[in-house]
């Protein structure tokens, strides 16, 4: 059980086919990837799609909630769905250290298939090389997305007038939570689970009522606070969020609190932002809540006149601006 | 009840809005504006997060002192942890310290170029860093006032009996109660009320503040960090202006003992004597600051490495040092937001996460509905 990536996994050897047979074809050979094509051929059922693509470094490569794995594919997925797109194809790179136990990377690319199971995607090309140790942390993946735009959905921040409502489909933060309280070996029990998941049903669910969705985004990276302020940023709106509206987990919100950091500056790995009209709020929360994903579903604020602020009523209904976060999440001292 | 949420109940609050309003127009009547001094970061930054300041009547001015440890630092403090680092050495600190500019650069910086900076989230964590590289020297950036203090000499304990030879500390250590006495020493600053640090008072003890009351004839509050708790120390400072019976008023009670902690003053004392300090933007304080006492000098990195902290090279436009000392609101620097930003700092107040000039940039506190 002490097999480990080789330099030679990488060479293009009897060693790379092997691989590549048992490790990829294996899970993911049935589709598109058969027989290896240099290119997927795909057969679209529309004409409009959406292509993304993200990179994926996160260390741990483990954490509570997740891997590397299912969350390279929740990434990209959700990325296409934010946009009101069906995700159909990922391509899925793979950058290995030599010395990485391949039972870890069997671990990451079964959490692969499942997720892409899950999200109905199909991984329809890739690559696979391997670097020298200490080249790359363990595992680098990227993945690709193609997806097909769904009829309806015409997102815009030019549609945004002030009454609009603030809509999120899950407590935030989780993910980043949970990967410092690893990466940092802090050991807490009940402590923060990654909500590393995908948002593509909750976007499909509601396409009834596209007409009246404006716009809509997924919080990773510097969290709530920075989607919200990209979204008001040079626009003749703002945002007003009630603090007591938030959805936070006991377990995320714990350990925020002990570092003295701001959850809204915390990224979430399986959560949507959507501004929406005040006509549908209701309808989508109910829609979102009979989903897993969706069952902390809440509306969190309202679009206001204030052009290019996001503000804050906090719980005790005080008033403060958000701002984005700089650099990268630090504990204070005390 | 949840622990937290018992003390961010909005109702509450209201009444606490109403009562200050009250007291704001009994010291109207009394022809006086008072001024408040939040004597802790995290106060400042409690008071930032919560929008604190909508609830303050117009003659009643809250501004920030310097109980920031981050920002009263020398920035030659850096500068010697920099060239520690350059020499190969690890360096443990808190994550506040990253981005604080020395002289020339940040150990943010530093650690980009190869330097080995680690980001410690407690005392136990550096001890566990220097058991885990015995081979290379770890120097602890250890800066803080008396609640921070008090942990690291218990890890110092413990590195002295697990016979842990490569670890030393670089110390900026600070204590309080000097630095609130020098700011009552200076004539062009009016206090009237210190709404007194949580965790700090939780070691030295309500008590240590009753010299500013009978003495200087200002109200004292010892509150906690939640935002009912604040709010009812404000209530607490104007209370007592209003009567004129200034004194020292330990609301904090569920944590600070009027003497402190006294197995942590113990452990400080073992290890530390008081020496005179110089503090950013108040100059040289007596007794101000915490030094290794000569027999363990061995643990001090200036004495393990043969070198002196020198003076680092302030910014000669930043105005931290009247932010710290309550002279000007942050907004008050002309490079407020223009050539000091969280992005690229100047000053420390503008990149500690307790700083006032973080808390004014982030939370921009006091923005009305």
């Amino acid at each position: 059980m002490n097999e480990r990536i080789l330099l030679s996994h990488g060479g293009g050897g009897r060693l790379s086919h092997q691989l590549i047979q048992t490790e990829i074809l294996s899970r993911f050979g049935h589709g598109p990837l058969h027989g290896l094509p240099d290119a997927a051929s795909l057969l679209l059922d529309t004409t409009r799609i959406r292509f993304s693509t993200d990179g994926f470094v996160v260390h741990p490569l483990e954490f509570p909630g997740g891997n590397i794995g299912d969350l390279a594919v929740h990434g990209t997925v959700n990325d296409l769905a934010v946009t009101g797109a069906h995700p159909r194809w990922l391509s899925l790179g793979l950058i290995l250290e030599e010395g990485l136990p391949l039972v870890l990377l069997r671990r990451v690319l079964d959490a692969i298939q499942t997720a892409a199971q899950n999200c109905g995607v199909v991984i329809a090309t890739g690559d696979t090389k391997v670097v020298r140790r200490g080249q790359c942390d363990g595992l680098y993946i990227t993945t690709s997305g193609i997806g097909e735009a769904i009829p309806g959905f015409s997102l815009g921040l030019g549609q945004v007038v002030a009454g609009d409502r603030i809509l999120v489909s899950g407590t935030l933060g989780d993910h980043g939570m949970a990967v410092l309280s690893v990466r940092e070996g802090l050991k807490i029990e009940n402590g923060p689970v990654s909500d590393s998941r995908p948002v593509h049903r909750l976007v499909a669910g509601v396409a009834a009522m596209a007409a009246e969705i404006r716009f809509m985004r997924d919080p990773t990276r510097g969290g709530l606070a920075t989607v919200l302020n990209e979204m008001t940023v040079g626009q003749p709106f703002g945002i007003l969020i009630r603090a007591c509206d938030l959805p936070f987990s006991p377990g995320g919100r714990a350990l925020a609190e002990m570092l003295g950091l701001d959850l809204l500056h915390v990224a979430s790995e399986g959560c949507l932002v959507m501004i929406c009209s005040p006509n549908v709020s209701d309808a989508i929360l109910a829609r979102w809540r009979e989903l897993p994903e969706g069952r902390e579903a809440r509306e969190i604020g309202t679009v206001i006149r204030q052009s290019g602020r996001v503000i804050l009523e906090t719980v005790i209904g005080g008033h403060r601006v958000v701002d984005v976060p700089s650099g990268e999440l630090l504990p204070r001292i005390c | 009840m949840n622990g937290i949420e018992g003390f961010r109940n909005m109702e509450a609050a209201n009444h606490f809005y109403k009562v200050l309003c009250g007291h704001g127009q009994q010291l109207a009547r009394q022809g006086r504006v008072v001024h408040f001094m939040e004597v802790c970061g995290s106060h400042t930054m409690a008071i930032a997060r919560f929008g604190i300041r909508d609830f303050l009547p117009i003659n009643m001015d809250l501004v920030s002192g310097p109980g920031c440890p981050v920002c009263v630092t020398d920035p030659g403090i850096i500068d010697a942890a920099i060239q520690l680092a350059h020499q190969g050495k690890i360096i443990a600190t808190f994550g506040d310290m990253m981005r604080v500019p020395g002289s020339r650069s940040t150990l943010d910086k530093t650690r980009a170029e190869g330097g080995r900076i680690e980001i410690c989230y407690s005392p136990r964590h550096v001890l566990e860093l220097a058991r885990d590289n015995r081979k290379t020297e770890v120097v602890f950036l250890a800066i803080g006032f008396e609640t921070t203090v008090a942990p690291i000499m218990a890890m110092l304990d413990g590195v002295i009996g697990e016979a842990i030879g490569n670890l030393s500390l670089l110390t900026a250590f600070k204590r309080v109660p000097p630095a609130l006495s020098a700011l009552l020493g200076d004539p062009e600053i009016r206090i009237d009320g210190f709404l007194c640090p949580a965790h700090v008072s939780a070691i030295i003890g309500a008590d240590a503040y009753r010299p500013y009351a009978e003495t200087h004839g200002v109200a004292c509050v010892v509150a906690g960090f939640e935002p009912l708790d604040i709010l009812y120390g404000l209530d607490g400072l104007a209370r007592q202006l209003v009567a004129n019976n200034p004194h020292v008023d330990n609301q904090y009670n569920r944590v600070v003992k009027p003497e402190g902690n006294r197995q942590a003053q113990r452990v400080i004392a073992r290890f530390l004597e008081p020496v005179d300090a110089s503090w950013r933007g108040l100059g040289v304080i007596p007794a101000s600051g915490l030094v290794l006492r000569q027999e363990f000098t061995r643990y001090d990195a200036c004495h393990r490495f043969g070198f002196v902290v020198e003076p680092g090279r302030v910014n000669p436009h930043c105005l931290c040092g009247d932010v710290l000392k309550g002279k000007i609101d942050p907004s008050e620097c002309p490079l407020f937001g223009t050539g000091c930003h969280p992005d690229h700092p100047l000053g420390p107040c503008m990149v500690s996460s307790e700083g006032s000039c973080a808390a004014e940039f982030k939370y921009a506190s006091g923005v009305s509905s």
